[in-house]
């Protein structure tokens, strides 16, 4: 098994408070990992360090076997890891076809030369990108929503178009904060196939879930994050019978 | 009828209507109604460059004036006897557009961090620093000429024709006022076809996905610092260029004609019109450029006839009508008056 | 040595007016998160309207403090019921709205009082009639008149009274708390409305008092002095950290100081290229300094972008 991401000894600060302490894990590619813990355990700020909205403190990040220095998130999104957010941050006033085609930007070239005269190169380019788009939003299953402005979606649509602006970004890794967050058993179990989908299509996926059966029922590998460190990373069965897990879970103060 | 036939027949009875205006105004109300039309375009150019800015990017800029104090200083020292020099506009005016553009990305580039409203007060604080150095650059070397200003600029020369003079054609006369408005036209409806092919673009998309929620654009691979700047540089090289024209239309320019009240009315012209709405913005530009002149006109012998004297000072009660209406268009229309369709119901929540 | 403690005391007394001013964008900064804009307009108004009551009363053998004072008290009366409308009209109907929409309100709002004022009290510059005690005296080298001390002295006292409103009292503990977090506020039964009412209140009186100080010191007032003021009174607050009331104060005085000693030295520093008529230049560059390299403010926390 390839490794795909390595975090070694994440540390990071907020003024004094210690939010991540020396977290490590690896994830191998075409799994699909998950991140849990109770609520403040740092699986977000995890996220924000790993996809570089907030600086890290210590400790190195290897993606695809190279060392991802302190970056910002264009670079990272650059080197194929995507995220959706917690809640969800759409360009409410853009289509949702708009939405896909700006997480495209990274993958497209056209400048202000190519805008204001339409070359042939930037007509073709601009064509292949709807295309795209319209395929990814196939993909997710809203094709039919394509013209809508996002913030007319409904809930479940959002998170599936937040999913294709990420892939938009064609990322090795997705990351998905808390996709089933406010969702109903229906969509819940859609967007769980939706996930298998995308790992059989050969990506690695990243969760961060609330809904423990969601995470047991889909994820290869599960790390338990609790007050900013890691204590425990493990197969789905064995994670839950973790003492330490569950004394977290529980509300243990020791 | 096909739809292409449409926009064929409404973009030939548009062009129709803005090749015959300066003949109707200037026969109907006079050659300063023309001049007031030249100012029109001008300002429309102005209102579409900041439009890119704060419009498309979302970023509060109030010193955008200054921008058009370098492209018009540009042209007066480049081409007028203060220092001599007498460039050809088409050196001139594109070489404007460019400086213009750079002092767009030098003045952009340190406040990229901020938020909005520090954004607004920072870019105030350089238009004023611009405006200022304008003011005192006469010593001890005199390059501005200081708050005298530079004037016999040259005018804009075209097929060998200044376009200060008329010219008699077809019966009519076209006097200078006129001939400066068909150039002002043309450029103005080449900047509207800029802004439109770049709002319908990947890089219009980039701003808008900025303005809309800027964390997500990062995530999104877009490097939201380059494409600020290019913003900036946009609405500076907009802004530029108009300076030139102004320069060259006025031939005269001075440090007043570019303070912070110009920064404000443009801006007010951005948002009263409909922010990020091209035909708003237009809209907006004609409006803040037609009627306070009117009420300039007007508002003296209104108030002879209904009192029998100036009791209110027109200039002051002009000023004050536009402060009262910044305030209820945000409190009653906060989209502006003619928003984008989405861009309405984003305001509005 | 003279240059500069004359210029120190020039700044200390300039930078006491700031600080006043730059209080009233601090307190409803940190209580709204908005840019009163206009607030430079109200010391304008504040100013004016004093004038409207000294001028009348300067020859009515009346002494000149108390002549002074009774001008004051109108202003401040005035200036009071600006702020309040001011806010209920121009900024409550939009405490929801995006950030850009009260701030092209509090434009408005600027340019109708500007205008207002040209009507009321015409285009000209009003020459403010000496009635403070104006003798001078020399220290050092230097010389100081006795408005200076007065100006710095009372400013000092006022700000000390604020200090101690905002930390002792139920009423600034109220603030305190709106400040903090409106809703938990509300909650706890704190009003909100009213504390920020009171709060646009305070600050515009403060606003009055340094209208007066300010025309007092440079013996003349005009419709179109408050912009600059109200922008350099914003620069003081955002130096000294903007939400901070001990900020605000340190930021003005400091922000006086440096604009003193830049006009005084930047001759000399320049070789004679740039003169003291780029004094108005140093605000700005200190504002973009400071907004640039350090957002928060020499007072402030770390105030941590909104992700």
């Amino acid at each position: 098994m390839t490794v795909l991401l390595e975090a070694r000894s994440i540390s990071k600060y907020f003024g004094g408070v210690q939010a991540l302490k020396d977290v490590s894990l690896t994830i191998n590619e075409g799994e699909i990992y998950g991140l849990i813990g109770p609520n403040g355990a740092g699986k977000t700020t995890f996220f924000n360090v790993l996809t570089g909205l907030y600086q890290r403190d210590g400790g190195d990040i290897a993606f695809a076997d190279k060392p991802l220095r302190l970056s910002s998130p264009h670079e990272v999104a650059n080197v194929g890891i995507a995220r959706t957010f917690q809640n969800i941050r759409l360009f409410a006033n853009m289509t949702a076809r708009e939405n896909v085609m700006v997480g495209r930007h990274l993958r497209t070239r056209a400048g202000v030369f190519g805008a204001v005269f339409r070359d042939r190169r930037t007509r073709a380019e601009e064509a292949a990108l709807r295309r795209r788009a319209d395929e990814l939003l196939h993909y997710v299953g809203i094709e039919h929503r394509a013209d809508d402005i996002a913030r007319h979606l409904s809930y479940g649509d959002q998170r599936r178009l937040e999913i294709a602006r990420a892939l938009a970004t064609d990322p090795k890794l997705l990351a998905l904060d808390e996709p089933a967050a406010g969702m109903n058993a229906t969509e819940t179990e859609a967007l769980k196939t939706l996930i298998e989908g995308l790992r059989a299509d050969g990506l690695t996926v990243l969760l961060i879930e609330h809904d423990v059966r969601l995470v047991m029922g889909l994820c290869d590998r599960v790390a338990v994050l609790d007050y900013g460190e890691k204590i425990a990373e493990d197969v789905p069965a064995h994670v839950q019978s973790n003492p330490k897990v569950i004394e977290a879970y529980l509300g243990g103060t020791a | 009828m096909t739809e292409n036939h449409k926009s064929w027949l409404g973009m030939a009875l548009i062009g129709f209507v803005l090749a015959i205006a300066p003949i109707v105004v200037g026969a109907s109300l006079g050659n300063a109604w023309v001049r007031v039309l030249d100012f029109a375009a001008l300002y429309i150019m102005l209102a579409l460059g900041l439009n890119i800015v704060v419009g498309f990017a979302g970023l509060l800029d109030l010193g955008y004036i200054a921008f058009y104090a370098v492209g018009a200083y540009l042209y007066a020292l480049l081409s007028s006897p203060h220092f001599g020099i007498h460039w050809p506009f088409w050196a001139v005016l594109p070489l404007g557009a460019m400086v213009a553009g750079m002092f767009g990305v030098l003045l952009g580039a340190p406040t990229l961090r901020l938020r909005g409203d520090y954004l607004a007060i920072v870019t105030l604080g350089f238009g004023e620093i611009i405006r200022i150095f304008l003011n005192n650059l006469n010593s001890p070397i005199n390059i501005t000429n200081g708050p005298k200003g530079i004037a016999r600029i040259d005018p804009i020369t075209l097929f060998g024709h200044p376009l200060s003079k008329s010219i008699d054609f077809a019966g009519i006369t076209f006097t200078g006022v006129m001939l400066n408005y068909y150039l002002f036209v043309v450029l103005a409806l080449g900047i509207v076809f800029v802004g439109i092919r770049l709002q319908d673009s990947r890089i219009g998309r980039a701003w808008v996905a900025i303005r809309e929620d800027e964390v997500a654009a990062k995530a999104c691979g877009i490097n939201t610092r380059n494409i600020k700047l290019l913003a900036f540089a946009m609405g500076a090289t907009f802004g530029g260029v108009s300076g030139g024209l102004f320069a060259s239309f006025q031939e005269f320019v001075s440090p007043e004609s570019f303070g912070l009240l110009e920064s404000i009315m443009v801006l007010c012209m951005v948002v009263l019109g409909g922010m990020g709405h091209i035909p708003g913005v237009i809209l907006g530009g004609l409006l803040l450029t037609i009627l306070p002149e009117a009420f300039r006109q007007g508002a003296g012998p209104i108030q002879q006839a209904m009192f029998g004297e100036v009791l209110l000072d027109p200039e002051a009660l002009r000023m004050l009508l536009f402060g009262m209406a910044l305030i209820a268009v945000m409190l009653y229309r906060p989209a502006g008056l003619w928003p984008e369709s989405r861009h309405r119901r984003e305001m509005a929540k | 040595m003279d240059i500069f403690l004359q210029q120190l005391i020039n700044g200390l007394t300039l930078g006491s007016i700031y600080a006043l001013v730059a209080l009233g964008y601090t307190m409803v900064y940190g209580i709204l998160g908005l840019i009163n804009f206009a607030h430079g307009e109200v010391v304008m108004i504040g100013a004016l309207s004093s004038l409207t009551i000294i001028r009348p009363l300067a020859d009515s053998g009346l002494p000149g403090p108390v002549v002074v004072l009774i001008g004051l008290f109108f202003a401040v009366l005035v200036c009071m019921a600006l702020g309040f409308t001011v806010e209920r009209v121009a900024y409550r109907p939009l405490r929801n709205a995006p950030r850009l929409a009260p701030l092209i309100t509090a434009i408005g709002v600027s340019i109708v009082l500007q205008q207002l004022a040209m009507l009321i009290w015409g285009r000209s510059y009003h020459s403010v009639p000496a009635l403070l005690p104006s003798g001078t005296h020399e220290v050092l080298g230097a010389t100081f008149t006795e408005v200076q001390v007065i100006i710095v002295v009372v400013a000092a006292v006022t700000m000390m009274g604020l200090v101690l409103l905002v930390n002792r009292t139920r009423l600034g503990r109220a603030m305190r708390a709106t400040a903090e977090n409106p809703a938990i506020a509300g909650l706890m039964g704190v009003d909100a409305n009213r504390i920020i009412s009171l709060t646009f209140v305070i600050g515009s009186a403060l606003a009055a008092l340094a209208g007066v100080l300010v025309s007092a010191n440079y013996g003349i007032a005009h419709y179109n002095m408050g912009f600059i003021l109200g922008l350099k009174a914003f620069t003081a607050a955002v130096l000294g950290g903007i939400g901070n009331l001990a900020g605000a104060m340190v930021g003005g005085v400091l922000l006086g100081v440096i604009e003193a000693l830049g006009a005084g030295y930047i001759g000399d520093l320049t070789g004679g290229v740039l003169g003291s008529h780029y004094q108005d230049v140093f605000a700005f560059f200190v504002l973009i300094g400071v907004l640039i390299f350090r957002p928060s403010g020499l007072m402030g926390e770390k105030v941590s972008e909104r992700a």
